[in-house]
């Protein structure tokens, strides 16, 4: 029995072995086909996968370029900082790390929430800003109890900062945190920690000033950690900029003007460099860069001065008697009125029944006395006879009424009137008193400091239309410009007699008409050290502003402080020196004044000018690319 | 009378001393064991980054002592293997009920005792259980009684509980591996083949059913194997990580311990499920392939023993114990290869794991125990001289 049995068990076992070990074997080829599809045919796509992988790339952040003026004196650089951070693994309850923290600096709750935030999105080696721009005090505290503060790191970093504090925070803008609306797909951007420019020069020039990324591949494991090093590319770091501003004038010419709410343009007229571009008061751009508090923020944005607004730019004003300077210049190509010929003044001026006063009794008036004496009256008969378009188009010829294209944001174009203007803008027909207020500088005539400093410059140059100009073009598109061989600027056409009159009456304002020494000219004369004739010439203007009635009015010729602040008169200056061989032009507006423009706008102008001729910044070499870094050691650390 | 014919007598008796069934171990079978198990040493020591620690060195001496156990096994008497295999198969699934109800008190899966020298694990020591119990269970049945049902009720039974109870730690690949096991041992067995049709039709039949009562990861796995890519930082990341440090091995591979994605960590669990992973990364299919190789040289030596053996019992054993370990590394390597679902199979002798490698140990030692005692003559019950 158990033969027969074991016979058949042999042979149904045996055949059925066959099928258990074929089926096997397919299994098995099966797996050798799977492993060659993987690792032979699909082997590329995989090691690409797996590098992919392991290879992270990082970008480094390159350092921001300087903005320097024009002698190569650094106006924002980046300094470096100490700055504390945390590695969350390294600081068990990170609460209490930070308690510790907090005894040996100022850590505000504000500061403590954003910590605890990143401290849930980041992998938990990632270190964490907790403060930056420690000062030595709070480093030496927190290196000397580094055993009680596990976690905490204090690492350098570059900061953006502006050695010049307040003197050109406007021009220059600042830089800040990126937002979520500047992103426009440069992987820079978002970079943690990573600052653009958000206003000024900062702002236009941005893409020059930022750089190129430097990027670094470093291997990582399974959970982003860096593990090495395999290939690093330095950046490139952001070109500098080189502002046409002489840091000396910009610094000197903030402090001049004190408190008042005020702006100035200080101005080459021969290339349109500006020297000084100021608005005051101003603000430490610096707190900009590393974030305002609160209160800062709040003290800035309800002044009534207006920090944060570019006067220069974006201040429109009624030019006031300034703009005396078109009419005369308008009525003299028109032949309207000769030079020779006179206007009565008997304070007073009828156009029909409509009655304007002079702000004196000035008889009979020649076109040059009309200027220097500023009589209104003179001015209102020419600007009748000339009709306001003739008036504007003069106006348009010196660069008012359009932006004057030096790039900063925020520029404001002002407002010259025409007929067609006003038929546009307000529907309605433009009336004779119309005329009258534009031929004093009123009504809707509209300028701003920087427009008026072109003027005031077209007018020094002999009717060139030089243009302002606040970055020297030094490299475009990598290569250098000839600045010499430059930009050419076209003539006004004006003819030189015409200019020659009108120049006369400036001169006559500041240094009184000849023979004469008024109380303002001795005000105004500038002082000599090297007994050279430095005259300077100019027109003031005192505009009202809207809303003041005719009771204030009265008072405000009593006791100008009698008035409230913001309804009292702006004082305006626009000046050239010097006299005989104009160099410098500029433009002084201070807001509300407890004067006019003789009294409180042109010491003001008078005493900058003094010092850009003492300094004589446009005659000086420049300091080019190479010299720069050559000669100012700070900046790319 | 020669010597030869004495010794044969004495293996058909089975009276050998312990000293004269050592001799008769297949020693060439030990070797490739150990050519195997240099492999995976060789990996763990690769994927503590060129350290004995934690892997490699205690995977040895596990090792060591798992020879020791091979040897112990080969030695015993077959007809107590018998005898005693319905015991074993109590024991240990008495075993698994206690781990049950340990888990079910403690909360969360658990899946080993703790014995404070080591966590015995027994669903592993399941596998050879069963494969005792129905072996034996064979070995009484006749041919011609085979292709009555009824035959199968006990099998099925034998089967079932261990699979409910292993599916239930949750353990769903173990259970598997336990059911293919019996249905290969059926097969072998001579069970008929329409059965096994009727058993697949009704699976088939079944498989909506089964699906609803997979746990929800269950599930994701089995999605993720159809598509590993609709997921690939959750459940598609093992897969998909495991292809990617696999696929850029190459041909040859990128050298011993130069595995990038294995050291960096992007491969999960590497001394364990993803081991084989490792080992394609570093040697490349050469180096898969003479794994493969090696196991299938293991097959053949199995089966052959399964062959050469003279009684149902250990023809049975063999085959069971050659089939585990052909389920074993299939399974591992078709998941980690992406063709299977994510179960937690370990990669025979090669993966880190105390129970796993000893409970394999065994197994070789019952292969081996059937290779020494294959001429004796056993009867139904496993007595001495009942035939």
């Amino acid at each position: 029995m158990s033969i027969t049995r074991d016979s058949d068990w042999t042979k149904m076992f045996t055949r059925r072995a066959m099928v258990l070990g074929g089926v096997q074997a397919t299994m098995i080829a099966t797996l050798v086909g799977r492993m060659y599809y993987l690792q032979v045919i699909q082997s590329d796509r995989y090691k690409m996968l797996a590098d992919d992988n392991r290879i992270n790339f990082q970008l480094l952040g390159p350092p921001r370029g300087r903005i320097l003026d024009r002698f190569g004196q650094s106006l924002a650089l980046n300094k470096q900082q100490f700055q504390v951070t945390v590695i969350p693994e390294r600081a068990p309850g990170i609460g209490a790390t930070l308690d510790a923290l907090a005894q040996l600096i100022d850590l505000s709750e504000h500061d403590r929430e954003r910590i605890k935030k990143e401290v849930g999105r980041k992998r938990s080696f990632v270190p964490i800003t907790i403060k930056e721009n420690l000062t030595w005090d709070e480093m030496a505290r927190i290196q000397v109890n580094t055993p009680d503060l596990p976690g905490i790191n204090i690492d350098e970093g570059l900061t953006r900062f502006y050695p010049h504090g307040e003197a050109a925070a406007h021009l220059l803008g600042y830089v800040s945190a990126v937002d979520e609306a500047d992103l426009n797909g440069d992987p820079l951007l978002q970079l943690p920690g990573f600052r653009i420019g958000k206003d000024g020069v900062e702002k236009v020039y941005d893409l020059a000033l930022r750089g190129k990324a430097g990027t670094s591949q470093v291997e990582v494991n399974a959970y982003g950690r860096a593990i090495r090093e395999l290939e690093h590319h330095e950046g490139e770091a952001g070109s500098d900029v080189v502002l046409t501003i002489d840091e000396r004038i910009q610094s000197f010419a903030g402090k001049r003007l004190g408190d008042e709410s005020a702006s100035l343009a200080v101005m080459d007229v021969h290339t349109g460099d500006l020297l000084a571009l100021v608005s005051n008061p101003s603000f430490d751009a610096n707190a900009f860069s590393r974030g305002l508090t609160g209160e800062e923020w709040k003290a800035l944005s309800t002044n009534d001065h207006k920090p944060l607004i570019n006067k220069v730019l974006s201040g429109q004003y009624s030019p006031g008697s300034t703009f005396k300077t078109m009419v005369t210049l308008a009525a003299l190509e028109h032949g309207v009125i000769t030079p020779e010929q006179t206007v009565f003044c008997g304070g007073s001026y009828a156009l029909g029944s409509y009655i304007k006063h002079c702000h004196k009794v000035h008889g009979n008036v020649p076109m040059v006395r009309a200027i220097s004496l500023s009589c209104d009256v003179y001015f209102y008969e020419v600007a009748r006879r000339l009709g306001v378009d003739k008036i504007a188009a003069m106006a348009k010829k010196f660069g008012l009424g359009e932006i004057s294209g030096i790039g900063l944001p925020n520029e404001k174009p002002g407002l010259i009137p025409t007929e067609a203007w006003k038929k546009a803008a307000r529907g309605e027909r433009w009336a004779p008193g119309d005329t009258l207020n534009v031929g004093i500088g009123q009504g809707d005539v509209l300028a701003t400091p920087i427009q008026l400093a072109t003027m005031a410059s077209r007018i020094a140059n002999g009717g060139i239309a030089v243009k302002p100009r606040l970055v020297r073009p030094t490299v475009q598109g990598g290569q250098p410009v000839d600045e010499e061989s430059g930009e050419m600027f076209e003539s006004l056409n004006i003819p030189l007699p015409h200019l020659e009159i009108l120049r006369q009456g400036m001169f006559d304002v500041v240094n009184g008409p000849p023979g004469t020494t008024t109380a303002m000219a001795a005000r105004l004369r500038l002082n000599d050290p090297e007994k050279k004739t430095w005259a300077l010439s100019g027109k003031t203007g005192t505009a009202a502003v809207r809303g003041l009635n005719a009771a204030q009015r009265e008072a405000q010729k009593r006791d100008p402080a009698s008035v409230p602040w913001a309804l009292r008169d702006n004082a305006l200056f626009i000046c050239f020196a010097p006299s005989h061989a104009p160099r410098y032009a500029m433009a002084v507006v201070v807001d509300h004044a407890l004067g006019g423009g003789g009294a409180f706008a042109a010491p003001i102008a008078r005493d900058i000018m003094e010092e850009v001729l003492r300094l004589d910044p446009s005659r000086k070499p420049r300091v080019e690319g190479d010299q720069i870094a050559a000669t100012t050691g700070d900046g790319h650390t | 009378m020669s010597d030869m014919a004495f010794m044969s007598a004495r293996l058909r008796r089975g009276d050998m001393t312990p000293g004269e069934k050592i001799w008769h171990m297949s020693w060439s079978l030990i070797f490739l064991l150990c050519c195997i198990f240099a492999f995976g040493f060789a990996m763990l020591y690769s994927a503590a980054n060129g350290s004995m620690q934690p892997w490699a060195g205690p995977q040895l001496a596990r090792f060591v002592i798992g020879l020791g156990l091979l040897t112990a096994v080969a030695v015993i008497d077959v007809r107590l293997l018998l005898r005693y295999a319905y015991v074993f198969y109590g024991i240990i699934l008495a075993l698994l009920v206690a781990v049950e109800i340990s888990g079910f008190v403690g909360g969360g899966a658990q899946r080993w005792i703790d014995l404070g020298v080591f966590q015995l694990q027994p669903s592993e020591l399941m596998k050879p259980a069963l494969v005792l119990a129905l072996a034996r269970y064979f070995h009484g049945v006749n041919m011609e009684d085979i292709g009555q049902p009824s035959i199968l009720v006990a099998p099925i039974i034998l089967t079932a509980m261990p699979t409910i109870l292993v599916y239930l730690q949750p353990d769903l690949g173990t259970a598997l591996v336990i059911l293919m096991s019996t249905g290969i041992l059926l097969f072998m067995a001579g069970v008929r083949l329409w059965k096994f049709a009727l058993v697949g039709v009704m699976a088939v039949a079944a498989s909506p059913v089964v699906w609803s009562m997979l746990r929800d990861y269950q599930k994701d796995r089995i999605r993720t194997l159809l598509d590993p890519e609709r997921d690939p930082l959750g459940t598609g990341y093992h897969i998909l990580q495991s292809q990617i440090a696999l696929g850029s091995g190459g041909l040859f591979g990128k050298g011993f311990m130069a595995g990038t994605q294995s050291h960096l960590n992007f491969l999960p669990e590497r001394q364990t499920d993803f081991i084989f992973t490792m080992l394609a990364e570093e040697f490349g299919m050469m180096g898969g392939v003479t794994l493969l190789g090696l196991y299938v040289i293991l097959l053949i030596y199995g089966y052959a023993i399964a062959f050469r053996c003279r009684h149902q019992f250990g023809r049975l054993v063999a085959v069971g114990i050659t089939t585990g370990f052909f389920l074993y590394f299939f399974i591992n390597i078709a998941m980690v290869m992406g063709i299977a679902p994510v179960v937690g199979v370990t990669l025979p002798f090669i993966s880190y794991g105390g129970t796993s490698l000893l409970t394999l140990m065994l197994c070789v030692g019952l292969l081996m125990n059937i290779h020494v005692h294959r001429d004796v003559h056993m009867g139904v019950r496993g007595g001495f001289n009942d035939f």
